[in-house]
């Protein structure tokens, strides 16, 4: 992969260049929570934040969009739209491996018209980050990526490292090639590789995933659920902002007034309780028990079964989130049994 | 652009009668004639059947592809979809896309006995194996089709299984809880006490699909598995809500599986060893 750098002081001024490809977007704080937003004022772009509330998948499955109309003589009609080309700055490593596990989910068996059509009009730009206090990719092997991004950023300290991960990432960089610079030194490797080395030592917490398949297996019929189940609130807020859960409903819209009807889809959650219910009224994971058992279940099992690799990448936004701290560390350490801090 | 699997299309309803109080028939085919012939399925598949403005939910097949060009379900009244769709005339649109799910493992089934046993509402999608072992009648054993229901008038396509009976290539034995009618002919009983017409039944060459409400299931897999069926040659198919029917939207995920990809129909070992199947 080709490396060029990039002054830090251009930084600004090359994003806004890239407006001639698209929307930029990026990480940006609005009052205490980092959240990606289309960027009119750079100076606004929060190059700290770690996890932006709604993670990537936002761009890719919006929270809520018409898949079609009905039009008056009886057709169903694609209401997607074309999509404008969205540049998104500053996505940290695990969220991109969130990323390549919906594009496995969406793109293979069945692929997804609308997910496909979505991620065609979006260039990922990485960014290197140091992690905080709630992070854990490093235990998960997500803390670093080689594929899934079409730039990548490595903050460097006096400039960035810039990787081409694309041939569309090329182009973006080709567009002002003048800012870049081409020659990389043995001072600038011995740099990447201490700062490599710092980094990656960064990390506070662990989450030990070995054998958890086996576990969510035998902890199945544990009372320890059911306690959980207590605590939890069904309010869905994990699903909402976990990178790899991307569960929806589909409903129909009656149109008033001379508007077509459509047809929408919306994020949902396992967790609420009505997602398994079934016409005549019977629920299948009536019990709030049932249902986290099954969200950690679909994480830290069926993942791992079906495509190699658990759906946990590590970004901390369960633990960021959840109001009443239930969290995939947690939940690990409860069912090994490990002393839970209070 | 790539193809919109989501994209349902346009089926006109040539047909349709009230198979028992709340349960209708439904045969409808492609608007585009060109298209009927072109809808392959297997019997145990679905469709995702939508209404403008309704909504969209998943349908048994109750015909079989040994009949191309029509496609048949047996719909009961109980949501918000049906109620609209029991509104609907021959000749008006509904939309349809699929088939979805595995359906029945068909081609092992070959040179097999096969004890179809419906409950209810299970004779929908068994109806479509029934018919599909029928139609290719050579390339199964013994064919035994065992239906039961709470009341003469709760049994669907009752003619239809009631002309069965003349055939001499399958036992076709039909039974009701309780004849209020007076004038049953057929045997009276649960399902389960039909087991005792089945004779001679190499257990390890049979094959055995359960359809039915659940609190038939446990009774009739204690019969299959006192016959010495394997396991793995008992086969049922389930219900849960689906949305997509592609594996994507999470509503029928049980476990590590998805109920519209690799179910509906699952096998008796699945059940035991995967939780929460039933």
């Amino acid at each position: 992969m080709k490396a060029y750098k990039l002054k830090k002081e251009y930084l600004k001024e090359y994003l806004k260049s890239l407006e001639d490809f698209g929307e930029v977007w990026g990480p940006i704080k609005k009052k205490d929570i980092d959240v990606y937003e289309k960027i009119s004022d750079y100076s606004l772009l929060n190059l700290n934040a770690l996890r932006p509330i709604l993670p990537l998948k936002k761009f890719l499955i919006p929270p809520k969009f018409n898949t079609f109309f009905y039009t008056k003589d009886g057709k169903y009609e694609n209401a997607l739209k074309d999509i404008k080309k969205r540049i998104i700055f500053g996505v940290h490593p695990c969220e991109i491996h969130a990323l390549l596990v919906l594009d496995r989910l969406y793109k293979e068996r069945y692929p997804d018209y609308y997910y496909l059509t979505h991620r065609k009009s979006t260039l990922i730009i990485a960014f290197s980050c140091v992690p905080d206090d709630k992070c854990f990719a490093r235990s998960l092997n997500t803390h670093f990526v080689e594929e899934g991004f079409d730039l990548g950023f490595t903050d460097l300290d006096e400039y960035y490292l810039v990787w081409v991960g694309s041939s569309e990432g090329d182009d973006l960089l080709r567009h002002r090639l003048d800012l870049f610079e081409e020659k990389i030194t043995s001072k600038d490797l011995n740099h990447y590789i201490e700062w490599r080395k710092w980094r990656d030592n960064q990390y506070q917490l662990n989450l030990d995933l070995t054998a958890m398949p086996d576990i969510m297996e035998l902890s199945y019929d544990l009372e320890v659920w059911n306690e959980i189940g207590e605590k939890c609130l069904s309010c869905g807020t994990c699903s909402m902002v976990c990178p790899t859960c991307t569960c929806f409903n589909i409903v129909d819209h009656l149109g008033i007034d001379n508007e077509p009807g459509r047809r929408e889809r919306f994020w949902d959650s396992c967790m609420l309780k009505i997602f398994a219910l079934v016409a005549g009224g019977f629920n299948f994971r009536e019990k709030r028990a049932d249902r986290v058992k099954l969200w950690y279940t679909h994480k830290l099992k069926a993942f791992i079964t079906e495509f190699g690799k658990p759906a946990c990448v590590g970004c901390g936004r369960c633990i960021a989130n959840c109001p009443v701290n239930i969290n995939v560390l947690e939940i690990t350490k409860i069912l090994k049994g490990e002393e839970i801090k209070k | 652009m790539s193809e919109n699997l989501y994209e349902p299309i346009p089926m006109r309803i040539v047909r349709r009668y009230d198979l028992i109080e709340n349960v209708r028939f439904f045969q409808v085919r492609p608007v585009e004639i060109e298209k009927a012939l072109t809808i392959n399925y297997k019997p145990g598949q679905f469709m995702m059947v939508s209404l403008f403005g309704v909504s969209e939910a998943p349908f048994s097949i109750s015909s079989s592809p040994s009949r191309p060009g029509l496609l048949e379900f047996g719909i009961r009244k109980i949501g918000v979809l049906t109620e609209q769709l029991f509104k609907l005339k021959e000749n008006e649109i509904i939309h349809i896309r699929g088939p979805y799910g595995n359906g029945f493992p068909i081609e092992k089934m070959y040179e097999y006995n096969l004890i179809i046993i419906a409950g209810g509402l299970g004779a929908v999608p068994l109806r479509s194996l029934l018919l599909y072992a029928l139609d290719n009648r050579d390339l199964f054993k013994k064919i035994y089709f065992l239906y039961g229901a709470r009341r003469p008038n709760e049994m669907l396509f009752l003619r239809e299984f009631l002309e069965l009976k003349e055939r001499e290539d399958l036992e076709c034995l039909l039974t009701v809880d309780k004849d209020d009618t007076g004038t049953w002919t057929e045997k009276i009983g649960v399902v389960t006490e039909l087991f005792r017409y089945l004779k001679d039944i190499d257990p390890q060459k049979t094959y055995a699909a359960v359809c039915g409400p659940p609190v038939m299931y446990r009774f009739v897999i204690d019969k299959l598995v006192n016959l010495q069926i394997p396991k793995h040659q008992i086969l049922m198919t389930l219900e849960r809500r689906m949305r997509c029917g592609m594996g994507k939207c999470g509503h029928c995920v049980i476990g590590s599986i998805y109920t519209c990809v690799d179910g509906p129909v699952f096998t008796y070992w699945d059940v035991l060893h995967m939780k929460d199947l039933i």
